[in-house]
């Protein structure tokens, strides 16, 4: 209270008035409704003058374009996509799910790589942790877009043409057009397999929280992980099996040209993949080593002391209080890593910046609109992916008791 | 590739902070700054292509230091912006560039929704298919199930796309930024066929490792008038373009060439005396000198002579003249008098 009492502004009875101009609070107001009213203000002209310069130049602009016919093909697509009726709408959905193939199946590799290669760089086995080193020194420090060239002018190099590719029988074919894998195609009553696979994860769950509980409460040990996996992989077995094994598959065969049937991974989606995880994965292990190096030396020796083995000190008390610190710089790296994805225009990858702020930019020339639409989907993705890793930092955060 | 994007933003920046009529009056402009700003393709042998010195050369190139020579009388007074396909008209829109002569195709919703104006066609092309030799395929039509690499943002993406539909053809599309890429893929075995403009493939051939090995089949699947694209609003720098060209295009009609440019003023042929300003003074009605098409003509050659020495039969391309010889002798180079 006495120093608040002392401050010569306050708001205290006796504080000596001051002139508006000098009261900092007003200031303060002041200052930051200046500031709103500029940015207000520079919002509004540019938008008019850019209304005002399209019309000059006789540039068309709006929406419109999303339904109209956009009339080229894509060569990856997750959802159905023809070039005779799919509209520039369908081009962005495309591109946006491709943006978002190559980002999710990255990310997860990136984490997985990095987890590894960076407790490995910490490993007391002296080749184990420089190659560890070796390998993050020199990913991390070249420029991912020629990292991108190397692998997908290396992997175009190094397989072989399609009717000289590889045959692996009913596992699918290799060549430089892709990888062709064999497709599930699902027959009648396949539906009570993934019944079968949704409730034995809801068993997995609860054995999971059963066993937690007892836990607590007796101390004794229950091998809910193995009794969920196992749950998990012989339940949706036993009544796929039980149902009439309602599954075939649709084996690759090699066409004219490239093989035709099965599912495709296109070789600008591999090299993409691989580029992207294995470069964010050399910035993932620095901040694993780091985050497993801050946590205080005292944690395992009291762990020792009390008979836990490496494995579940690392496990139970090591990892859980490292989270803690690998998070919130793990979460940049997931959002570096999508938006590293837009690199992938330079390999003919057909994701969001590609297609849509490319190929379709330049048939309509909606720059303004499409360039927009593009930077606010970008936008959008990284705002929920730190939004649910911020949900799981509150997850693993220290709980003080 | 973060440039282009980049360049993409930009352009849409500029759109939103630029002052509004920035359009007008580029030859003001262009006077005040003592160059012409040419966007050029990013390096296509014979059209627009750098040597190892930087100095550009070409078609297309031609066309932007003729321009530049019969507003100052000097070809050099030009510098060349590397445009990719898809940055092309943007740079345009933007007054990144005051002129765009980058083997561009003239369609109709490039010419009445971009805001932008063709002057002319300086090259008839029409698209066509490259494969090795060795795939044993002697017509398009047996393509189907091909992979196919192109450049992405191109009529190109969309001609092989009405194609391969009408013919009920299958097809695979890998379609990369930069034609550097393109060529690279094709050459790596990522595609069967490369398709691009006819003369294009030509010129690309030339970067392939074994040239010999690969063939152009005998469809052309599409028109593409080639030409010089401008500003739409500036109906005088639109004309100065538009001019230029037709009078390469006169002199050659008329027998005026590089050489012989100087002793032609004094020709008997009232024609060739309006074209190159010893007889009244068509330059003052687009802002320039009366001897602008003689300065043009001085720098560059007429337009049989910037064939010959940029695509012709004597150069590595070897492209004949064909559709893009003169009326007078068969083609379709037509230009309107100057009267």
């Amino acid at each position: 209270m006495a120093v608040t009492d002392v401050t010569p502004n306050g708001s205290g009875d006796g504080a000596p008035k001051v002139a508006l101009l000098n009261n900092p609070e007003v200031r303060g107001w002041v200052f930051q409704i200046i500031l709103a009213v500029l940015i207000v203000y520079l919002a509004f002209e540019g938008w008019t003058n850019m209304n005002a310069n399209l019309r000059a130049a006789g540039i068309a602009s709006g929406w419109g374009f999303l339904g109209t016919n956009a009339g080229f093909a894509i060569s990856q697509s997750l959802i159905e996509y023809s070039q005779a009726s799919s509209t520039y709408g369908r081009v962005y959905i495309v591109g946006l799910l491709n943006t978002l193939a190559v980002a999710f199946v990255g990310i997860i590799l990136a984490t997985i790589i990095g987890f590894i290669v960076g407790v490995a760089r910490l490993s007391k086995n002296w080749m184990v942790s420089r190659l560890a080193t070796v390998y993050v020194e020199s990913l991390r420090n070249i420029p991912l877009l020629l990292q991108i060239f190397i692998w997908y002018f290396g992997v175009l190099r190094l397989l072989p043409q399609p009717r000289e590719g590889f045959d692996f029988g009913p596992l699918g074919l290799l060549n430089n057009r892709g990888f062709f894998a064999p497709k599930p195609v699902w027959g009648e009553g396949a539906e009570f397999t993934l019944y079968a696979f949704i409730i034995a994860c809801v068993i997995a769950w609860g054995v999971g929280r059963w066993a937690r509980a007892r836990q607590m409460a007796t101390g004794q040990i229950f091998p809910s992980f193995l009794v969920g996996l196992g749950t998990i992989i012989f339940l949706p077995l036993i009544v796929f099996f039980v149902s009439g094994a309602p599954l075939s598959w649709d084996i690759p065969k090699m066409g004219g040209f490239r093989p035709s049937g099965g599912m495709t991974l296109i070789p600008e989606y591999i090299a993409m993949l691989i580029a992207l995880s294995t470069y964010t994965a050399s910035f993932i292990a620095e901040i694993v080593r780091a985050g497993i190096l801050a946590v205080n030396r005292g944690q395992t020796e009291a762990a020792n002391a009390l008979g836990l083995r490496n494995g579940p000190t690392l496990r139970l008390v090591i990892i859980p209080q490292a989270l803690r610190i690998i998070i919130p710089p793990l979460t940049s790296q997931y959002l570096n890593l999508t938006k590293n994805s837009s690199l992938a225009v330079a390999i003919a990858y057909p994701e969001l910046t590609s297609v849509f702020a490319g190929t379709a930019l330049n048939q309509t020339g909606q720059a303004v609109e499409i360039i927009s639409l593009t930077m606010l989907t970008y936008l959008t993705i990284s705002l929920v992916t730190s939004l649910f890793m911020n949900w799981y930092n509150n997850r693993v955060a220290l709980v003080e008791r | 590739m973060k440039k282009i994007m980049l360049t993409g933003a930009l352009g849409a920046a500029a759109l939103v902070f630029t002052g509004a009529a920035a359009s007008a009056a580029t030859l003001d402009d262009v006077k005040a700054k003592g160059f012409v700003q040419c966007g050029v393709s990013q390096g296509l042998p014979g059209f627009s292509n750098p040597d190892a010195d930087g100095n550009w050369s070409g078609l297309d190139v031609d066309l932007c230091r003729a321009v530049a020579a019969a507003i100052f009388g000097d070809g050099e007074a030009v510098k060349f912006t590397p445009l990719s396909a898809k940055e092309r008209f943007t740079a345009l829109q933007s007054g990144e560039v005051d002129l765009l002569s980058r083997n561009t195709t003239w369609t109709m919703s490039r010419d009445t929704q971009l805001g932008l104006n063709f002057a002319g066609v300086n090259y008839y092309d029409g698209q066509g298919f490259m494969i090795r030799t060795s795939m044993d395929i002697n017509s398009a039509l047996e393509l189907s199930g091909a992979s196919i690499c192109t450049n992405t943002g191109t009529t190109t993406e969309l001609n092989v796309a009405d194609y391969f539909r009408a013919n009920n053809m299958d097809y695979e599309l890998v379609a990369f930024e930069k034609a550097d890429e393109v060529v690279a893929a094709y050459d790596a075995g990522r595609c069967d066929v490369y398709t691009t403009d006819a003369s294009g493939l030509y010129a690309q051939r030339l970067k392939l490792t074994n040239p010999g090995e690969h063939k152009v089949l005998p469809e052309i699947i599409s028109k593409e008038p080639l030409g010089p694209v401008v500003r739409q609003g500036d109906d005088q720098w639109f004309n100065i373009i538009k001019w230029v060209h037709i009078a390469t295009i006169n002199a050659e009609e008329h027998g005026v060439t590089m050489a012989n440019v100087e002793e032609m003023k004094s020709s008997d042929n009232p024609e060739v005396k309006r074209m190159l300003g010893s007889e009244g003074n068509f330059g003052e009605s687009i802002g320039l000198d009366a001897d602008w098409a003689a300065k043009a003509i001085a720098a560059v050659g007429n337009y049989g002579e910037i064939f010959d020495r940029n695509v012709g039969p004597d150069t590595p391309l070897g492209i004949s003249r064909g559709v893009n010889a003169l009326w007078t002798k068969g083609g379709l180079m037509y230009g309107p008098p100057i009267r």
